[in-house]
């Protein structure tokens, strides 16, 4: 039985909530690009559809400049509205 | 005036100097009505995410122009009554706008690389 191996009864919670923060008010992008698909995708989920706030970490400003931009995007068939396994 | 960006869709049977034809068209259309051409991006051939008239790829092309801004009217019938053309988007672009694109047309990082890992 080695010697540091302490058993505990419930497991530790350890996973400390990361803090999420806005990374458009981080690194100040003040523009979203609609044709930059690559990094609008980071804001769409498997299906195609915008990730919500509390997921993307984004602040109200920003969100709403993504959903535009998404939503321009997928009007020039850059993105597609619904789809499977986008990623 | 103003900056605009238009980005058009256009059917992929056009050929490659009817395309070439097609870009001087709308470019002089801009310059004649005293705007300028800021930079002119032709993307070519693409597939798109879902088909459009049933044809599943355009000839994309962007347009980063200052003009007037009654002349969106008159660009705007020119480009309805192109039957080549299958899907347009005009844009105003804000001073962050501008900035991002000159940033990205000379190389400068913009920033976006740096939330790719994010």
């Amino acid at each position: 039985m080695a010697k540091n191996e302490i058993k505990y009864l419930t497991a530790i919670k350890n996973d400390k909530r990361v803090k999420k923060f806005c990374r458009f008010k981080k690194y100040k992008i003040r523009y979203i690009d609609y044709k930059d698909v690559e990094f609008l995708k980071k804001f769409l989920n498997e299906q195609g559809k915008l990730l919500p706030r509390r997921l993307s970490g984004n602040s109200l400003k920003y969100q709403r400049k993504v959903s535009d931009a998404v939503k321009k995007a997928r009007q020039m068939a850059l993105l597609p509205y619904v789809t499977d396994l986008l990623k | 005036m103003n900056n605009y960006e238009l980005m058009v869709i256009f059917t992929p049977v056009l050929s490659d100097d009817e395309f070439k034809a097609e870009q001087k068209k709308y470019a002089k259309l801009v310059t004649d009505a005293g705007g300028s051409v800021v930079a002119e991006n032709a993307w070519g051939l693409k597939s798109m995410a879902y088909p459009i008239q049933k044809k599943t790829t355009g000839l994309y092309w962007v347009l980063e122009f200052t003009a007037t801004a009654d002349f969106n009217e008159k660009l705007q019938v020119q480009i309805l009554r192109d039957e080549s053309i299958l899907r347009h988007l005009l844009t105003k672009l804000d001073k962050y706008a501008v900035e991002y694109n000159a940033r990205k047309r000379s190389g400068v990082k913009t920033g976006t690389e740096k939330l790719a890992e994010v």
